[in-house]
């Protein structure tokens, strides 16, 4: 992994207008993407995460999309200023995505290989027969016996774990740059949920792409991310190393996700910890730290101002404001042991 | 996260923690408001609901007190002022042929054709709710032989139950709404079946009858509230569609006789007089379309906001 | 699929055979007899009269003779008209009201999907309020309103177009125009809902993430997937041209069924309001047919083959 950002993400704001008011669903997110790396965004539902990915791609819903602020940097170019025309061309050769739930990404009147081959014949103007064969390439490259049977098939043929690796064969068409995986095994088996990850994680490496990866599961990152940012609120939190977030974590809010996943290795004294309470509302968020309500260690200062970041090492920094000096020592109170 | 610029003093005591129950985490943000506040304060947000209604409210007002309004009546013939075109100084809707007051008996006409259509969607209401709610509710063999009941009446056209039972009763006030209202109450009957259906399979449903509810609570805890928002909707179109059943009744000869006014009535009047005398059709014909265009611009408000799944 | 189809034309048979039974059921409640100058006649001829209408058989025995007559096409005879068999009458004026039907369906057909994909492609834009707008003003603005409005108006002000009767092809359109709002009304709202639908649909962003263009994304998933529910409408199609050719046919003075049937009830000639009426049913039965059945072939569940590529 070298030191080269592909794609930068600075204080993204977006929010949604409503019946109710304005959503403000991203509050200042910033993050990069290096080359030949998997960044794993992980939160809850409401966090916002769904919504920095699809903003990446320019998919939000523009009725009543409002981008308020920030820049997506790609080679230099701002993805939110860019024509219609131009992110045409960006979407497929250079930025893919994999939703999040195969039984209804596929349009079901639509043979499988035509919509592979879709991509194939508008961007790199295949003919019919030679996008065929490149689709029965694809499909065996995300493991789908018997290909050339399968291009004439309809979705409603597919079990769930296969349309998923057709919805990724589909992303991987044009060889993008980058891919992004909304949530890919969410809906999926437990046991086609590994099978998916592990066939991301083997094309990543063999195809030299970087990836982000939405999950609210941390255990899902555990084995296929390189680095974490952490979102709650519409913000980030904390960002670091796979290594640093499990074994160091700095921020309340990670410490609670930690505990709330059932790691094999951990302390079997250790129960198993939900954290209590809702996320903030998004139509009036809160002044201060987002995730000050539901905090057991908030302080007065956490509902009055938002914390700036603190920076731990050359990956790792938190915003929390048990970092202050003024601030008491806490200890965190999970240790995950040798998980990896 | 950016601390913000200006200059914050950092004292210590802004580092005490925040004293807090363990019930305070659970406690959701936002001011919870009931079912109804809540649909209620999403209806006053639609403007176009809100006008409609109010329009609605206006033509109610003046069809009951629409003819004290002026001197005349609706009834009687004044031959010698036949035929005035109206004017703000004279008679604010004509006359017709007749003499009579226009505006009176638009309003008449109007009391006449809501009253009917009152009526109607009463008996489609009533009929269809009850059915609709005994076949799901007991569902099993009852439901399939009610369904299929249901099923083959639908394919009977509407034009040909009204036209047979007009034919048959004498036109008048009670006959037009019993034909509008055997024709409508099949669509009813599936809508509160489906949302019956719905109900049933639902959580609090099930944890409701676990806990050892007895059928009459089970009805009328919960089924009725549930279904009762969706029966308001559905009355918001069978008025309006009741009402241009009737005026297409009447336009075709099957529906409210003269010297009766209803607003079909007067509007086939006003159609056979047109060439001469437009404004006997146009004033009529208004009030028909502003009820209907109305109710359905309620209606879709009210569906807007009552439907659950919004709520925020 | 062959089971499927059995079982819904049995339905239709059965809901023609209740709509006949109905009729002559009613029609013995009614007031007016056949004979329309009894005072007149001598009892012989009298005697010869109830013979010709087989009134002096008991009841029973009418209905099956009705009944039978029926499913040999035998609607009866009419009142009026020295005794015309109903059924060469609506014979006679058939042909007028399904070119004007045919026409009226075809302009609403193509106005009320355009207006359709339009305010649903345009979503909450001034095109898709003047559509929505448009489209609720065509349904809440009844035929009977807006047909003498439109003769007023376009023929008798503008002199556009005639004003009534049957001469040429040109006088079939204004009539043709005004049984289309209310066809381009259903048609508008109904593409409008199922595109919003499917423009909300996983499948439409995934399209879109591939770099498809717009114009590509609306014509090769959008589109597909919204029509295929559009038998739905054939229903209230039926029905909506039914009663708009009933309004149409008498403000125009057009000689077709729309005419004849509320003619015929002003006249009280029953045979012909009861031999039309099983027509209006039959029609109406016959759509909800082929909606059935199609559905049967576009459901996944019953379909033998998939859907075209």
């Amino acid at each position: 992994m070298n030191g080269q950002s592909l794609l930068e993400v600075n204080d993204l704001r977006i929010s949604f207008s409503s019946h109710a008011g304005e959503v403000q669903a991203v509050r200042g997110v910033s993050f990069d993407l290096r080359r030949g790396e998997t960044l794993a965004i992980v939160g809850e539902s409401g966090s916002g995460k769904s919504v920095t990915a699809k903003s990446i791609m320019r998919l939000l819903p523009e009725a009543n999309t409002r981008i308020k602020g920030g820049e997506i940097l790609l080679e230099e170019e701002d993805i939110l200023k860019l024509s219609d025309k131009r992110m045409q061309d960006i979407r497929g050769p250079k930025i893919a995505m994999v939703f999040q739930d195969p039984m209804t990404s596929l349009d079901p009147t639509m043979r499988i290989g035509s919509q592979i081959a879709e991509s194939l014949k508008v961007h790199l103007g295949l003919s019919t027969q030679r996008a065929r064969e490149r689709a029965v390439e694809l499909l065996t490259l995300v493991g789908i016996p018997h290909p050339e049977q399968r291009i004439k098939q309809y979705p409603h043929q597919f079990s769930g774990g296969m349309r998923q690796r057709v919805v990724i064969a589909i992303a991987l068409a044009c060889d993008p740059q980058i891919l992004i995986a909304d949530e890919p095994t969410t809906a999926l088996d437990v046991t086609i949920q590994a099978q998916i990850l592990e066939l991301l994680r083997e094309l990543q490496e063999r195809l030299g792409m970087s990836t982000i990866l939405i999950t609210h599961d941390l255990g899902v990152v555990a084995s296929t991310a390189h680095r974490i940012a952490v979102m709650y609120g519409g913000m980030i939190v904390e960002t670091g190393t796979v290594r640093e977030i499990f074994y160091s974590p700095q921020m309340p809010y990670t410490w609670g996700l930690l505990a709330s996943i059932p790691l094999p290795t951990a302390d079997r004294s250790q129960e198993l910890v939900p954290i209590p309470g809702t996320p903030p509302d998004a139509i009036d968020p809160p002044k201060g730290c987002p995730f000050a309500a539901r905090c057991p260690y908030a302080m007065r200062i956490c509902e009055e101002e938002m914390p700036g970041y603190t920076t731990f090492s050359d990956e790792h920094r938190a915003a929390c404001w048990l970092h202050h000096q003024m601030a008491p020592h806490v200890e965190p109170p999970v240790r995950v042991g040798d998980a990896k | 996260m950016e601390t913000s610029n200006r200059q914050i003093t950092f004292t210590p005591d802004l580092f005490e923690p925040v004293q807090r129950s363990s019930e305070d985490a659970e406690r959701i943000t936002g001011a919870p408001i009931g079912f109804w506040g809540d649909a209620w304060r999403r209806l006053k947000s639609n403007r176009l609901a809100i006008t409609a209604g109010g329009i609605i409210i206006l033509i109610l007002v003046l069809a009951l007190a629409g003819p004290w309004l002026t001197p005349y009546t609706p009834y009687g013939q004044v031959l010698d002022r036949q035929y005035q075109t109206p004017s703000l100084s004279g008679f604010w809707f004509g006359t017709d042929e007749f003499g009579r007051s226009m505006f009176d008996r638009v309003w008449v006409g109007t009391r006449v054709s809501l009253y009917i259509a009152a009526l109607a969607t009463a008996m489609d209401i009533g009929v269809g709710m009850t059915y609709g709610a005994i076949s799901a509710y007991y569902g099993g063999k009852l439901d399939n032989v009610m369904q299929r009941f249901v099923e083959i009446l639908v394919g009977i056209p509407i034009l040909v139950v009204a036209v047979l039972i007009m034919l048959v009763l004498k036109p008048g006030i009670l006959s037009l709404s019993i034909a509008i209202g055997a024709t409508g109450w099949t669509s009813t009957a599936r809508l509160i079946r489906g949302q019956v259906l719905r109900l049933k399979e639902q959580e609090f449903f099930l944890a409701s009858r676990s806990l050892g509810a007895g059928t009459y609570r089970l009805i009328a805890k919960h089924l009725i509230p549930n279904v009762f928002y969706i029966v308001i909707i559905a009355l918001m179109y069978t008025v309006p569609t009741a009402v241009f059943f009737e005026a297409f009744l009447s336009f075709i000869g099957l529906g409210i006789q003269p010297p009766n006014a209803s607003l079909g009535a007067l509007i086939n009047d006003g159609a056979h007089q047109m060439r001469f005398y437009p404004y006997l059709l146009i004033f009529p014909a208004a009030v028909l379309v502003l009820i209907t265009i109305n109710f359905r611009l309620l209606g879709d408000g009210l569906r807007d906001a009552l439907d659950p799944k919004m709520r925020k | 699929m062959l089971k499927y189809t059995l079982k819904r034309l049995l339905n239709a048979f059965v809901v023609l055979f209740i709509v006949a039974t109905a009729t002559w059921f009613l029609m013995q409640f009614l007031p007016g007899t056949p004979i329309r100058n009894a005072q007149k006649l001598t009892p012989e001829q009298r005697a010869q009269v109830e013979a010709q209408y087989n009134l002096d058989e008991p009841l029973p025995v009418q209905y099956a003779l009705y009944m039978t007559d029926m499913a040999r096409g035998d609607l009866g005879d009419s009142y009026l008209y020295g005794g015309r068999p109903v059924t060469s009458i609506i014979l006679e004026r058939l042909p007028v009201s399904a070119f004007l039907g045919t026409q009226a369906v075809v302009i609403g057909l193509v106005v009320g999907l355009l207006l359709g994909i339009i305010s649903a492609l345009k979503q909450n834009s001034i095109w898709d309020s003047g559509a929505a707008f448009l489209a609720v003003l065509g349904v809440s603005i009844p035929d009977f309103v807006l047909a003498p409005l439109a003769q007023y108006w376009l023929a008798l002000k503008l002199g556009i177009f005639p004003i009534a009767f049957f001469e040429s092809w040109w006088h079939s359109v204004l009539p043709s125009l005004v049984l289309s709002t209310s066809i381009a009304a259903v048609v508008a709202t109904f593409t409008r809902t199922e595109m919003l639908e499917v423009l909300g649909q996983d499948y439409v962003t995934l399209a879109r993430s591939k770099g498809l263009s717009r114009v590509a994304v609306v014509v090769r998933h959008v589109l597909r997937n919204s029509m295929i529910p559009i038998v739905t409408i054939m229903v209230p199609l039926t029905a909506a041209l039914i009663t708009g050719t009933l309004i149409v046919g008498t403000v125009f003075s057009v000689p077709g069924i729309g005419e004849q049937f509320v003619r015929s009830i002003f006249d009280k000639d029953f045979p012909v309001i009861m031999g039309t009426t099983m027509l209006f049913a039959v029609f109406f039965v016959a759509s909800y047919l082929i909606q059935d059945i199609l559905y049967g072939i576009i459901d996944p569940r019953i379909r033998v083959a998939g859907p075209r590529e």
